[in-house]
């Protein structure tokens, strides 16, 4: 520990857990995490609270996230500048937004967030073509991408504007019953 | 206090689409408060200042409010720009950020101090409080909040040394409080628990972990400050400590939950199965992983109390008759074919019935071994009914809103079928296929509702298919029970005359059956031309009827067996007793003494009964083993020899294979799952006459979640249309419920009426099996327990409670019924509250005739203009107004959303179009058709600028 001891202040460490769902130990595994991403921009000592990013070029290449088929998404989704590069406080609230603790109200939140590709806080048509292109790696044809995705408006859209607003989704994933299973990340 | 935050939290929810930095309001109205208390002492000293602070606040919000919108386009250096003068002014950005809210909200400039007084106005009237004040508080709160961010800085200095800083904190705050009034104290404790909320739910709140970290300082510090004023110091001691257990407790529960579910086996491999062959294919196998678990605990119970204690405490092989093999069967008792047959050594081992002595106790603990055996034989039927119930309950609960399954069908599958976990190219390759699938199978799914055909021609095919089962069935009946009839005569004869398929003809028969049935079923099946999953179903109710036709002819077979035993058996006892008494008569004429020496014989040439008990724990073991044996092969066979001679022989044959005639299997979930549902019956009917079938059986099923996991990776093709067996596994479940039920009549059945052997198995000597109970409640409890018993048994008691059970089974029907009566009336509702809404929006006119007609009555619309037009301008308040009452911590679920919907749009609806179309052709105001043209327009077309 002794090493560890001056990454963090005692106190910066309450207030992260306070603020996540860590514990002490899987937030200082978390900065070695960060670090091992770009050792040479992160530095060991947090205690100052240094302001440095980590592009998401760099951050899609961790293991959890690389097979994600919207690993950008959730890393722009986090970040703060919306650009995908991301600070450590935004690296932890990812990681804490997606553990297993976290409650099916953020994940729904952080969801909408992340498949709103053109983030105009409405999952219109386009997004959800470009989720389910990613989905399937493209292997639907284009008519059977128009169906679903009209499906999906259909089912799930309750104000009839052909695009689902966030109570239209938070509707539709609370009945879902592998939401919370799936969309959930161990780090 | 709770509904306030709540409020806020979900309007943060609301806007997060655009702006997860945004402050929430009832966060600094808090303040607000807070500030009032402490106005009185410190408003003169900073007035002056704060004035100026506060001037330059309202600059801010008008200078944000352009950047804000330009956020989208270019956010990142303005965002980094600002937040990094968020952080310098500390508290100050509460207001600046609201700023930031409204202004994009409203994206207009001028208007934004205005509104943001009319959206507080409004929310704090929803609240009760009076909105007239709200700009004075706005203002109030800014000095303050500068006012404090300079007090809270020195303390920040202090902070940084560490807890211990917190004492002096509270001296000061205790000298303030000696100014406080109690009402004001009140208030106070007030605010302190909600910081303390705040503090709890913080990780909760969608905010960025900034923006976290300096609330969470704030209301630490806050409530550090203000604690003292609620415990005293005293309380603060035990909050800490409360503070610390709950984290121990959940950073315990956590790993409590790794740990159950590190100890869960064969994950990876299911989950590489379910990526290959998808959800169907996936579910055999958790419910085989969740047999073999069932299997184990029973297999403890069983070696637990009744195996263990016999071989360690109970009499060594060879002390008695029982426990030896007879001297004529002697010379083949090592033969191989032990292994299959179960006779020599096996057949008087413990592994059967007929091994166990009738001794009361056993050992130096006094294990009361016959009662143990009995009562375990039974506790295995309660235990497993306990569990399949419980698995049933758990997974009818799991669905939960299952009621509306198919209503999200295809959105479910786009939001939530990626499974996050996934870090492993391969799985992802696989999961990547498996949703493709499974979209596909959704869409053929879609395509086939619509599908419309010649009813007759099908009737009659189902018709006909079904009376080609029939016949199926009937047959193989019979030929079972012409098999077992035949097999006793052959056990009549000399052993040594039979050939091996006359010794096990049935089991041999029996297999074939399964194996040959449920395919020739799935031919006929073709005829009826169901939809996949239909025919699954009735696939699987045909093979259940097979196999349990079979089972049901194979004990009736059985039974005759053993009555024709028994009889023998009888034979057996009179000669030997005669015997006995011959012995004792001879022996005490001849010695002329009363005085007889027990008959020394040994043990292996006793003359003994054939013990139907083992007889019958011997047939069920090795139909057990017989199954395992045919399914092994099918498998070996069927599965991966066709799939090695179609992989190879593909290269020099005349057509393809793969793709043309015997290409690969596809795996077959009804058999495999029947197969397993019926081995299951069998181990429970047979396990009360064999314990050690039980041992065998959790070998299978191990050996078999291998076997089966690499047969179906290596050689099975997924199927070609894959469908969800949606709720599959209560319906593994009933099966499995009705054939406990089935295999659990014939074992009470015997333990009730049939009189156990003589001289073999733990109840022997004694009339009934369960005699073994009713010795120990005379003799081993005392009097009284016996008694109560007695009184308990008796019919004038037993009737009443019969009644009383009935009367409670029917009034709980009742209420099920009517909560199942309103639940459809509340679904019913949504699905009508959903589609009106769907309509509306769609095509206003077409809902409701009556609002049609009622509208086209109106005579003069262009009086509705003037009004129409004025309410652009207020267009977005009334947006916001809404939202906090929807918000309401009580109206969850559909009126939540309902209320959205139907608050917003009306509005609007007019506002955007309407005056157009309306003031267009001033004549044609009886017109219905602008009316779809408007409503569709505004449906399809840009909304008006929202955000």
């Amino acid at each position: 520990m002794g090493n560890k001891q001056t990454t963090f202040t005692e106190e910066q460490l309450e207030a992260y857990q306070d603020c996540t769902y860590f514990t002490r130990k899987e937030i200082l595994r978390l900065h070695g995490r960060f670090r091992e991403l770009a050792p040479h921009l992160v530095p060991l000592d947090y205690t100052n609270n240094p302001d440095i990013k980590v592009p998401l070029s760099l951050i899609v290449t961790m293991p959890e996230l690389k097979e994600n088929p919207f690993r950008e998404r959730i890393v722009e989704t986090f970040s703060e500048d919306g650009l995908g590069n991301l600070s450590f406080n935004d690296f932890v609230d990812m990681f804490s937004a997606l553990c297993e603790a976290s409650p099916r109200e953020l994940k729904t939140i952080y969801a909408f967030k992340i498949y709103d590709f053109n983030r105009d806080s409405f999952i219109c048509k386009e997004d959800l073509e470009k989720t389910l292109n990613r989905l399937t790696k493209g292997e639907l044809t284009a008519e059977e991408v128009a169906l679903v995705c009209d499906k999906a408006i259909e089912e799930a859209d309750l104000d009839g504007d052909s695009k689902l607003s966030f109570a239209d989704f938070e509707n539709m994933i609370s009945k879902a019953p592998d939401f919370l299973s799936n969309f959930h990340v161990r780090i | 206090m709770p509904p306030k935050r709540k409020n806020s939290s979900i309007i943060q929810v609301e806007d997060v689409g655009m702006d997860v930095d945004a402050e929430f309001d009832s966060g600094s109205e808090d303040e607000a408060r807070r500030k009032r208390i402490q106005n009185r002492r410190a408003k003169s000293q900073r007035k002056a200042k704060l004035t100026i602070e506060e001037e330059e606040d309202e600059d801010e919000d008008e200078d944000k409010a352009p950047r804000g919108r330009g956020r989208r386009k270019r956010p990142k250096p303005i965002d980094s720009d600002q937040d990094e003068e968020d952080e310098d002014k500390g508290k100050r950005q509460t207001a600046t950020r609201r700023g930031r809210t409204t202004s994009k909200k409203k994206s207009d400039k001028e208007d934004s101090n205005d509104e943001s007084g009319k959206e507080k106005g409004s929310r704090r009237q929803t609240r009760g409080k009076a909105a007239s004040k709200t700009q004075k508080e706005e203002q109030n709160k800014d000095k303050k909040e500068n006012a404090k961010g300079k007090v809270e800085e020195s303390k920040d200095k202090k902070n940084k040394k560490g807890n211990s800083s917190s004492d002096s904190h509270n001296s000061d705050s205790e000298n303030e409080e000696d100014q406080l009034s109690e009402g004001e104290i009140e208030a106070l404790k007030e605010q302190v628990e909600e910081k303390k909320k705040l503090i709890a739910t913080l990780r909760n709140k969608p905010w960025r972990m900034k923006k976290r970290l300096i609330i969470l300082k704030e209301a630490q510090e806050f409530v550090e400050k203000f604690e003292g004023a609620l415990g005293k110091g005293k309380g603060r001691k035990l909050y800490a400590f409360k503070i610390m257990m709950a984290k121990k407790f959940i950073k315990f529960k956590r790993d409590f939950e790794n740990f159950k579910t590190a100890c869960i086996p064969w994950e990876r491999k299911i989950k590489e199965v379910e990526s290959h062959f998808g959800s169907s294919v996936a579910s055999y196998f958790l419910f085989l992983r969740w047999m073999y678990g069932l299997n184990l605990i029973l297999f403890g119970l069983m070696f637990g109390l009744v195996v263990l204690p016999e071989v360690m405490m109970g009499l060594p092989y060879g002390s008695i008759p029982r426990k030896t093999v007879p001297r004529a069967e002697q010379e083949t008792a090592m033969d191989y074919s032990v292994l299959f047959d179960f006779g020599g050594y096996a057949k008087y081992s413990f592994m059967f019935y007929g091994y166990y002595n009738n001794e009361r106790t056993v050992g130096v603990l006094k294990f009361r071994l016959p009662l143990s055996y009995l009562l375990t034989g039974v506790g295995i039927f309660g235990y497993s009914l306990m569990v399949v119930i419980r698995m049933m309950a758990r997974n009818s609960n799991e669905g939960g809103d299952g009621g509306d399954e198919g209503q999200f069908t295809f959105s479910w599958k786009m939001f939530t079928s990626w499974d996050f976990l996934i870090g492993n190219p391969e799985t992802a390759d696989n999961k990547y296929a498996s949703i493709t699938t499974s979209f596909k199978e959704s869409i053929v799914d879609e395509q086939e509702n619509q599908k419309d055909e010649n009813i007759h021609l099908r009737r009659f095919l189902r018709v006909l298919a079904n009376f080609m089962i029939l016949c199926c069935l009937g047959g193989s009946g019979y030929l079972i029970y012409f098999v077992v009839k035949r097999s006793q005569d052959f056990a009549k004869l000399d052993p040594r005359s039979l050939t091996w398929f006359q010794k096990n003809e049935v089991e041999f028969v029996m297999s074939l059956l399964g194996l040959v049935c449920p395919p020739l079923f799935e031919t006929i099946a073709e005829l009826e031309d169901y939809h996949p999953r239909i025919a699954l179903k009735w696939q699987l109710g045909r093979i259940f009827a097979l196999f349990l036709g079979n089972l049901y002819t194979f004990l009736f077979a059985l039974f005759d067996e053993v009555n024709a035993k028994m009889l023998d058996e009888k034979a057996v006892k009179n000669a030997t007793e005669w015997a006995y008494q011959e012995y004792y008569a001879n022996y005490s004429s001849f010695h002329n003494t009363t005085d007889v020496p027990p008959l020394n014989i040994p043990p292996a040439d006793v003359v003994r009964g054939p013990c139907w008990e083992t007889a019958v724990g011997i047939e069920f073991v090795k139909l057990t083993v017989s199954d395992v044996q045919v399914t092994f092969l099918t498998i070996l066979v069927g599965d991966f020899a066709r799939a090695v001679i179609v992989r190879f022989l593909n290269y020099c044959w005349c057509w393809d294979l793969e793709a043309g005639f015997p290409s690969y299997a596809e795996f077959d979930i009804s058999g495999n799952v029947l197969g397993l549902v019926f081995n299951q019956g069998m181990i429970w009917m047979g396990v009360f006459y064999a314990p050690g079938l039980m041992g065998v059986n959790v070998l299978r099923l191990l050996t078999s979640m291998y076997f089966q996991c690499w047969a179906v990776m290596s050689s099975n093709v997924p199927h070609e249309r894959v469908f969800k067996a949606s709720r599959s596994n209560n319906f593994y479940m009933a099966l499995l419920l009705l054939v406990l039920f089935l295999s659990l009549l014939p074992v009470i059945y015997s333990i009730m009426t049939l009189p156990p052997s003589f001289d073999c198995g733990p109840f022997s000597g004694q009339d009934r099996m369960y005699d073994v109970v009713l010795e120990t409640i005379s003799r081993d409890l005392p009097a009284f327990i016996g008694n109560i018993l007695t009184y308990a048994s008796n019919p004038g008691l037993i009737m009443p409670a019969i009644l009383l059970m009935v009367l409670a089974i029917y009034y709980l029907n009742t209420v099920s019924k009517g909560y199942q009566q309103a639940n459809t009336d509340l679904k019913k509702k949504m699905q009508m509250a959903r589609d009106e809404e769907k309509n509306r929006r769609n095509n206003k006119d077409s809902t409701n005739q009556m609002m049609k007609d009622l509208e086209d009555l109106l005579p003069d619309k262009s009086l509705f203009k003037p009004q129409v037009q004025e309410k652009p301008p207020t267009d977005a308040a009334p947006e916001k107004g809404s939202k906090p009452t929807k918000m309401k911590p009580g109206t969850a679920g559909v009126n939540l959303h309902k209320e959205v919907s139907l608050a917003s749009p009306n509005p609007r609806g007019p506002v955007s179009r309407g005056p157009g179309p309306r003031g267009g052709p001033p004549g044609n105001a009886m017109g219905p058709q602008p009316g779809p043209g408007r409503g569709r327009g505004r449906g399809r077309g840009a909304p008006p600028p929202r955000r």
